[in-house]
């Protein structure tokens, strides 16, 4: 089902969390809200359950406005950063509970827990207590109890924070794998980009209780369209050299470092600038030459990482195959890749 | 659990300082059921005799009638209690009501208070309502007293229930009262056992609210048959009869304490563990 949140405004004691802000999630689409803490994706998240009221705006599901409904009329999942799961119920009880509320028949709920239990392969674990089920157990759980009653969407809320790495790396395909099996319409809050990358179809990007950009992640880390969403995505993080412009050039002048502004022609000669350079587009390819010193290196088996400090102190990342490997203080000589490079105003916007 | 010191001398110091209380309760028990010569120390005979009282009501009066009464007055007071302290506490663990700091700063007072200073009040109130010398008037100023620590230690335990747990009730569907009735309240059921557990025993041994506000009426609690017993002026005073009532009045007590002794620590936790 396609939600849509419109003009939707939220204060929490005098201070304005989110301001004026409009959204739609396309029906069947895994939407990400990704941003710092603070920037208002829980809020949203738990505006759209009814857990936080609007103060102005409008949220529809479908074509039902739903705004002024309470939580429990909107027929939304959720799945706890904690999972909340009732820890004196089993974990049929626990996914029973909404059935029951509903007053379903036995058999019914019989059947539907023991399909979604399936869906969910948790189906030997039925008899155990919460308190006996590892954490990715007790996410599978939370999740059949967010998906039993089929809700319009479901919502979930960090839902891989507690777990530890090699758990959330299974659960991460395990959570969109279920998704895309039941084709439900799902919203999800992270400040790990990695999780949203890999995990949905949409990115929203939020700061400071603004959508900032909303794309596919693939043209989101290809097109940032600002400073901060371009070091939000990517791992090891985009690095930034600021400089003015210069005869259609971007440039540095102490290490006369120039780099072309090709497409962006009529910027004004001494225009305070950034360029954006990902640790994959600075090595020893590339056409815009740079010297420095090796000043961090990282080995990470497949690739390895380095920080290169440039003469006037900026620092450039970049992330190379192992193989060829340089020592901490070596003397570079790499290359920028321009035509890979971000240019950014001095306010963040991109050119 | 990993030793640091030897436990043998804390056990020999504990011994000795219950050295007396200990010997005080065994010649209790052992007069109730001996008879002893004047100017012995040590009993000489074994009887039954001070035991009679129970089932011959012509010795010290009947004794089943104020038994009764004290189990009525102990079971009410525990389930106005509880049933008022499981519902304010979590009213004011979690609604946002108006006046919520007043009313808990409010409790806090008269959790502090101690009760005696209150009966003059009290008095007055009860006999404005006409509740002066009846059960229902103590059992209720006994279950107002009590309240104010009900509710506090209640509170308590419903704070410890995450936010979360409650949140996905009701996003589950489930109205505000079908989560406190089946999520939030087994949560917090060691804390009802023990209050329950409390109110019980508290009721059990209360003497001076039914002296005071119920003196001159038909019913007797236990307590203030004990103390016709202990009259020493009575024609039928008898100090191992006397005992003997102490000891039947006193074990339902022991016998709570030893059942539940873990439950009833485990209200000073605050119901950290569900």
């Amino acid at each position: 089902m396609q939600i849509s949140i419109n003009n939707f405004t939220k204060t929490f004691d005098g201070t304005p969390v989110i301001d004026d802000m409009n959204l739609t999630i396309r029906d069947g689409e895994m939407l990400a809200l990704l941003g710092p803490s603070g920037c208002g994706k829980s809020t949203t998240l738990f505006t759209i359950s009814g857990i936080h009221r609007m103060d102005k705006g409008q949220l529809m599901f479908g074509d039902r406005d739903v705004s002024g409904l309470p939580s429990q009329k909107r027929n939304v999942g959720v799945v706890f950063q904690n999972y909340a799961l009732y820890p004196h119920m089993n974990v049929f009880e626990n996914i029973a509970f909404p059935l029951t509320v509903r007053k379903d028949n036995k058999a019914d709920i019989d059947r539907e827990v023991r399909a979604i239990a399936a869906l969910t392969h948790i189906s030997e674990l039925l008899e155990r207590r919460p308190g006996q089920l590892s954490g990715g157990q007790q996410q599978r759980v939370a999740l059949a109890r967010a998906l039993v009653r089929k809700p319009d969407v479901l919502l979930l809320d960090e839902p891989l924070a507690n777990l530890d790495a090699k758990l959330r790396l299974e659960m991460r395909s395990e959570i969109r794998r279920i998704q895309l099996e039941t084709g439900i319409t799902a919203v999800l809050v992270t400040h790990d980009q990695v999780e949203a990358m890999s995990m949905c179809d949409r990115i929203a990007i939020m700061k400071k209780g603004e959508i900032v950009q909303i794309d596919t992640p693939a043209d989101m880390y290809s097109n940032p369209r600002t400073s901060f969403v371009a070091g939000f995505l990517g791992n090891p993080p985009i690095s930034f050299l600021s400089g003015i412009a210069m005869e259609n050039s971007f440039s540095v002048a102490p290490i006369k470092l120039r780099v072309p502004l090709g497409a962006h022609e009529g910027i004004a000669d001494g225009t305070q600038l950034k360029l954006g350079v990902r640790p994959e587009h600075f090595g020893p390819e590339g056409d815009i030459a740079v010297e420095g010193k090796i000043a961090f290196a990282e080995t990470q088996g497949r690739e390895n990482l380095y920080d290169v400090a440039l003469a006037d102190g900026s620092v450039l990342r970049s992330i190379q195959p192992a193989g060829r490997n340089w020592a901490l203080g070596d003397t570079v000589r790499w290359f920028i890749d321009s035509k890979s490079a971000f240019v950014f105003s001095d306010d963040g916007r991109r050119l | 659990m990993t030793r640091n010191f030897a436990a043998w001398p804390i056990i020999l110091l504990l011994t000795v300082l219950s050295l007396p209380l200990f010997i005080m309760y065994l010649f209790l028990l052992v007069d109730t059921f001996s008879n002893t010569a004047p100017g012995s120390l040590l009993p000489n005979e074994f009887t039954l005799e001070h035991w009679r009282f129970l089932i011959d009501p012509t010795i010290t009066g009947d004794v089943w009638k104020p038994t009764l009464t004290t189990v009525i007055f102990s079971a009410s007071l525990m389930i106005i209690v509880v049933s008022v302290s499981a519902t304010a506490g979590y009213a004011l663990s979690r609604l946002a009501l108006p006046f919520r700091r007043f009313v808990l700063s409010g409790i806090m007072v008269m959790h502090a208070f101690p009760s005696v200073t209150l009966i003059i009040g009290v008095f007055l109130v009860l006999q404005f309502a006409g509740l002066y010398n009846s059960l229902t008037g103590v059992i209720l100023v006994k279950a107002s007293l009590m309240l104010p620590f009900g509710i506090w230690i209640m509170k308590g335990f419903y704070d410890a229930v995450p936010w979360e747990i409650e949140m996905a009730g009701v996003q589950d569907g489930a109205s505000r009262f079908t989560v406190w009735r089946r999520i939030i309240l087994p949560q917090v059921k060691p804390g009802l056992l023990s209050l329950a557990l409390f109110a019980f025993i508290d009721g059990w041994s209360e003497y001076m609210l039914p002296r005071i506000l119920a003196p001159s009426s038909d019913f007797e609690v236990l307590s203030m048959y004990l103390n016709t017993v202990s009259d020493p002026n009575s024609s039928t005073y008898n100090f191992n009869i006397f005992k003997s009532v102490g000891l039947f009045y006193t074990l339902p007590v022991l016998a709570l304490f030893v059942l539940f002794q873990n439950r009833l620590m485990n209200i000073f936790g605050g119901g950290t563990k569900g």
